[in-house]
């Protein structure tokens, strides 16, 4: 199988050249791989037992014990962060997946058939539109009651289309090109195009793409978690301990401050992440600094 | 131009009547039957049926959903199964709050972020731009519940500026009830100003690259006038579309908000509605806020026209 692949004309050598002489790209990675590490490594081993409530440690202010303070029920925020890290990327990774599993295929089916296909596609993506990930989650919960599920679901469902018309706006840009053409010519139908030929030059778009939508999940998912539609107690999640600390602001304000302020690097580092990686493999992405 | 608009138009009611199907099926999945809910637990079935009867339930799909969606047309929602007044009393009540509170937010991210996108676009990659879009970059990152329970902390409790929550109605007069939006708004609008000021630059850069921005600059206009006057409108176009998405978000994030100030709009309706079962509120509310998104978005479309000549002369 030969794929042409537009890159820019250098070598992966280029590549990561430019790569490391990316400031975004590089902080981006570096706190992204930072928040990745974190949550594995809550996996085996935080400061201290999150399920353990120690009511005699209850709302103390940050320490050498306790980093970050501990909340109500004096579990250590700093093990709650690490533990609601897991929390926050699996939710965004899923609805991610999701939006990406379902919308690009249905964007790439639109750009290839065109005419009413496209139209309908279309149509159907301002509907969803309409519907904010909120509204969404909150009509799942009526039905099904809350749950970091439907949190995932809710969030996915918003992510269908913004990858649809990622995928036909790019996939459009490159139907008309001569080596389509020598595709067809060669008998390739327009399955096998979109995959071998298509997919591969949107891949770029769809990556850039997907860390903005990653980084718009985690801020739904602690959105619908501090409402109460996203995980629920015990699990720890960025969104219900910032719930839990609105009415404590007073004698508690580190309850409030230190998930924040894991929300928002997280948050930041993808966002870097992404407009790094457009910077890097985007020849025609105008320098933004 | 009328094409445009009509096309437009088209658009927008039919995805108002597939989202209005989408609703309505959900509230038909829905596990629960309302006239059981309305009566109690011990009521009898006959008491049940009749009432299933007379609230229409028993009618076929079709007939059901033309007579809920005929009733929003005349903006009749239906009665609230647990305060049994019309759900449209109830969200009357409530949008006095959500609505001025999203107005208000739209407006002070729009003035934020235009002047700031044209300040960091006129000084592209001097010190002042590289500052802006920095602060920018993390305002996007911030969850603006979060900032508000920071506002909070620094304006009500350490420095008693303003309270901290609560809503005392448009009856205390227009000033205390201002005041108490806000810290909601500026919660609200700062972490959009921060997307939509990136969206402004980005607009303006493409736009200064122009040919007639120098044909313009070289007949003599003022660096100011070129930017303002010329450079502006042209860029319009992408932060119109912004800024009709963001009023989606602006919606969603109300509810969130009103959740952190105790502020009694659509959001806190919405989720006693859900916690006591009241699902037609529940729908109600949901479908009100979708089609408010898709009136937003089509007055975006309408307003391209106006800032676009081009789609104007179009027949």
């Amino acid at each position: 199988m030969t794929m042409h692949v537009d890159l820019p004309e250098e070598t992966i050598a280029g590549v990561l050249a430019k790569a490391f002489g990316n400031r975004s790209f590089l902080i981006g990675l570096a706190i992204t791989l930072l928040i990745v590490t974190v949550a594995l490594v809550s996996f085996v081993w935080t400061p201290y037992d999150v399920t353990r409530l120690v009511i005699a440690d209850k709302t103390q202010a940050p320490s050498w014990a306790h980093w970050f303070g501990t909340d109500h029920f004096g579990r250590d925020i700093l093990s709650m962060i690490m533990v609601g890290a897991r929390n926050s990327i699996a939710v965004a990774l899923v609805a991610v997946g999701i939006g990406m599993g379902i919308g690009v295929p249905l964007g790439a089916l639109a750009a290839a058939r065109g005419g009413l296909a496209d139209e309908a596609l279309m149509r159907v993506n301002d509907v969803v539109f309409a519907f904010p990930a909120l509204l969404s989650a909150i009509m799942i919960t009526a039905i099904f009651g809350p749950g970091a599920v439907n949190a995932i679901i809710a969030i996915g469902i918003f992510n269908i289309p913004v990858f649809a018309r990622v995928a036909r706006a790019g996939a459009l840009a490159i139907w008309p090109r001569e080596f389509i053409l020598a595709a067809r010519a060669a008998g390739k139908g327009m399955t096998r195009i979109s995959i071998e030929h298509i997919l591969p030059n949107i891949a770029t778009l769809l990556l850039v793409q997907g860390t903005i939508q990653f980084a718009l999940g985690i801020l739904a998912e602690a959105g619908l978690s501090y409402v109460g539609l996203g995980a629920q107690p015990p699990m720890p999640s960025w969104g219900r301990m910032l719930f839990d600390a609105q009415t404590r602001m007073v004698i508690a304000p580190w309850m409030a401050i230190f998930p924040g302020m894991a929300i928002v690097i997280t948050v930041l580092g993808l966002n870097l992440l992404g407009d790094g990686i457009a910077d890097i493999l985007d020849p025609k992405s105008r320098r933004r600094r | 131009m009328t094409a445009y608009l009509v096309k437009r138009l088209i658009i927008a009611a039919l995805t108002l009547v597939l989202a209005s199907m989408v609703v309505f099926a959900v509230m038909e999945v829905l596990p629960g039957d309302p006239a059981r809910l309305m009566l109690g637990l011990n009521a009898s079935a006959d008491q049940v049926e009749l009432l299933r009867n007379q609230m229409g339930l028993n009618a076929p799909l079709l007939l059901r959903y033309l007579h809920w969606a005929g009733g929003l047309l005349s903006l009749d929602f239906g009665r609230s199964y647990t305060y049994s007044v019309p759900v449209i009393d109830l969200v009357r009540e409530r949008i006095a709050v959500s609505l001025p509170l999203a107005l208000i937010a739209l407006a002070l991210s729009t003035i934020i972020a235009i002047p700031v996108g044209v300040f960091s676009a006129s000084r592209q990659g001097r010190a002042g731009d590289t500052l802006a879009m920095s602060v920018a970059q993390l305002g996007v990152a911030v969850p603006n519940f979060w900032f508000a329970l920071m506002l909070i902390y620094l304006f009500a409790v350490w420095l008693h500026l303003v309270p901290a929550g609560g809503f005392p109605g448009w009856n205390a007069g227009i000033w205390p009830a201002l005041k108490s939006l806000i810290l909601p708004a500026v919660a609200l609008a700062l972490p959009q100003a921060a997307i939509l000021g990136r969206v402004a630059r980005s607009a303006l850069i493409e736009v200064l690259n122009e040919d007639y921005i120098r044909t313009a600059r070289a007949k003599g206009l003022p660096y100011r006038a070129v930017l303002w006057r010329h450079a502006l409108r042209n860029a319009m176009i992408p932060v119109l579309t912004i800024l009709g998405l963001q009023f989606a978000f602006l919606l969603a994030g109300t509810i969130i908000i009103e959740n952190v100030f105790y502020l009694p709009g659509l959001g806190r309706l919405i989720f006693q509605a859900i916690t006591q079962r009241d699902l037609i509120v529940v729908e109600s509310i949901v479908m009100l806020l979708v089609a408010a998104v898709i009136l937003i978005n089509l007055l975006v479309d309408f307003s391209y026209a106006i800032v676009d000549p081009r789609l104007r002369g179009r027949q």
